[in-house]
């Protein structure tokens, strides 16, 4: 190597030397740091590489997943709530989002800077601030529910109230739901979708990230060239169709960056859990991501803490790579291709 | 006969071009705009609202403008709670934390663009890699590396985990590569070294960028809550995400005291707002992936 590029070699590594420090010993480290210590009984007391911890395999993992305890209770009912939440404000804050975008991006519309500041504003602001502004909102003489009473619903003590939204007016179980159980809470618990408090979390979630999201369509749709959409209106197609045939197949590349964020952010929430209700009411707002908090830094169990981190992780993997599956390009069918062709010999 | 009418009208996008006529779309359009936007910007002027209320003004009437405007929940705030200190330890860790991102980013961006050196692609595909760990899911590992530096309870480790992101390097690296290679070669040709080159020639080019990672690491250092759980217990460093996050669990005494809780909500909110207003073009023109969870 001539003296030249060597030079530049060494400014190479130098350049990118403190990003891999930072980035290898905070985020790198730390993951297998954890590996160890969700294989192992360390109690948050001195090192977890000294010679008093030892090698528990799978035991913590088998508390989480099985053994009939509180463990096995709470992440379950953990795993529930956030699976409800992820299916609620994934779709939601998806379309809303898109909703904008096409909104905002509309030639017809007067002063779209304003919107598009106005819709993107939430999402600039710290969770924090907004949790605390959302537990006065829907507190239960709070702005939404005098608002919902103007039109004569009597509103709930949100995030008071534990009961499943499919649960609301519901009579007793059936036995077949209430006598099974999985990871410690039956099936009728898993079908009452999320609690009125977790609804009210969902809401909470739309509101902050839709803003980011339609900021990332809208750079999309931006960038479509008008003359696919022109042409259609042409041929006769109204703008319904437009939309579904045209513009969202385009989209595609876009909503699958959303959905795979939102994937990732949803399954991770904690701020919010940790500001507003850290759990209650009934259990019906803990998430993994704060029973990992809770589990390793209040009842000092780290090894559970862990291995409840890296099932999220798995998680999160599982459900990126499905979605990734389910909205993949799909080869045109031959019936399609056919029907295709024909029509261009006209 | 499809309406070509809507055909004609359609031009390059570009400032300016806006119709002329005031169509029933264009007012229909219009009313569910204005109707979405009350939603979005309805909850802040609540909160700012019933921060000038009593507390039972606040709890009896949460919609209405206060019957007396008054400001003692403010009072309440700076005197019964370290809120001083609170942006005290906010701000010293976003000024840290933005100046070093700053720093490093652009290193390691230009590095990653510019430079040759073996193992780059390496590199950059751990960095790749990185940022496809999920954030909380570090919550424990991160605590216990800084445990184990013996940085927890203290600036350093508050400051130094945050100092890079990978997100700002990709930014950075991106708008590198745009730079026209030329300029350097006329650097080095009048005989600039690396770092030469690299802080007196390309990195005043690549200003806007650098605006942007300005403002985003300021949102995100000022916001970051996780991080600052794991990292310090004490009391005297304690940020404003942590110490209203307390508030809001009512550490403040009982009853239910709003008007103090969201004084502190739109206090500590002012400053990302403020530099969101002024740069908001930036902001929302870099779509780059630097997205908040």
């Amino acid at each position: 190597m001539s003296r030249k590029n060597r030079a530049e070699a060494v400014s190479g590594w130098l350049f990118t030397a403190p990003t891999i420090i930072v980035l290898g010993l905070f985020l790198a480290v730390p993951v297998l740091m954890a590996a160890w210590v969700s294989l192992s009984d360390w109690h948050g007391v001195g090192s977890p590489f000294s010679s008093d911890v030892s090698f528990v395999g799978g035991q913590n993992y088998a508390k989480i997943l099985g053994g009939g305890g509180l463990d096995e209770q709470n992440f379950g009912t953990a795993l529930r709530n956030n699976l409800w939440y992820v299916v609620f404000v994934v779709p939601l804050q998806t379309a809303v989002a898109l909703g904008l975008a096409l909104l905002v991006n509309g030639r017809a519309l007067r002063g779209r800077g304003f919107f598009r500041t106005a819709f993107y504003f939430p999402s600039v602001t710290s969770s924090v601030a907004i949790t605390v502004l959302w537990l006065f909102l829907f507190s239960s003489t709070g702005a939404v529910n005098k608002i919902i009473s103007w039109v004569g619903v009597h509103g709930p003590n949100w995030f008071n109230e534990p009961t499943g939204l499919f649960h609301l007016g519901a009579g007793n179980p059936p036995a077949v739901l209430a006598d099974h159980t999985m990871l410690g809470i039956s099936w009728w618990e898993w079908l009452a979708g999320p609690s009125v408090a977790m609804t009210a979390f969902i809401l909470l979630a739309v509101f902050t990230t839709s803003g980011t999201f339609m900021l990332l369509f809208l750079a999309a749709l931006q960038n479509l060239s008008p003359d696919i959409d022109e042409a259609a209106m042409i041929d006769g197609a109204g703008a319904w169709t437009r939309f579904w045939r045209i513009t969202l197949p385009q989209l595609r590349p876009t909503l699958f960056t959303v959905l795979t964020l939102g994937l990732i952010g949803t399954w991770q929430i904690f701020d919010q859990i940790y500001t507003g209700t850290k759990g209650a009411p009934a259990n019906t707002t803990l998430t993994p991501a704060y029973l990992s908090y809770t589990s390793a830094f209040q009842s000092q169990q780290w090894g559970v803490g862990a291995a409840i981190a890296f099932i999220l992780f798995g998680i999160i993997v599982v459900f990126t790579l499905l979605q990734r599956w389910a909205l993949r390009e799909r080869p045109v069918s031959r019936r399609r291709m056919r029907w295709i062709e024909k029509g261009s010999v006209r | 006969m499809p309406d070509l009418r809507a055909a004609t009208v359609a031009q390059a996008p570009g400032p300016g071009r806006r119709p002329r006529r005031l169509t029933p779309r264009s007012i229909a359009l219009l009313v569910v705009g204005i109707a979405i936007a009350v939603v979005y910007l309805l909850p802040f002027y609540v909160a700012i609202v019933n921060a000038f209320k009593t507390d039972q003004d606040a709890s009896l009437h949460p919609l209405a403008l206060p019957t007396t405007w008054t400001a003692a929940a403010f009072g309440s705030l700076f005197q019964n709670s370290d809120f001083g200190i609170w942006t005290m330890n906010s701000v010293i860790v976003a000024v840290f934390v933005t100046l070093g991102r700053i720093f490093f980013d652009s290193l390691a961006g230009y590095a990653l663009a510019r430079l040759r050196f073996r193992g780059r692609q390496t590199v950059f595909a751990a960095l790749v890699a990185v940022m496809a760990v999920p954030g909380v899911v570090l919550l424990i590992p991160k605590f216990l590396v800084i445990n184990q530096l013996g940085m927890y309870d203290s600036y350093s480790g508050m400051i130094v985990p945050l100092l890079v992101d990978a997100a700002g390097v990709f930014i950075m690296k991106n708008f590198f590569e745009s730079i026209p290679v030329s300029v350097e070669e006329q650097a080095k040709i009048d005989g600039a070294g690396t770092f030469r080159t690299f802080w007196s020639i390309v990195l005043p080019m690549a200003r806007p960028a650098v605006v942007t990672i300005t403002i985003l690491s300021f949102q995100a250092s000022w916001n970051e809550l996780p991080h600052f759980i794991v990292s310090s217990s004490s009391p005297g460093l304690t940020t404003l995400t942590k110490g209203v996050a307390s508030l809001a669990s009512g550490a403040l005494s009982a009853g239910n005291q709003y008007p103090v809780k969201l004084a502190a909500a739109f206090v500590m909110t002012i400053p990302v707002a403020v530099a969101f207003f002024v740069f908001q073009k930036r902001i929302m023109n870099s779509s780059d992936g630097a997205v908040k969870e």
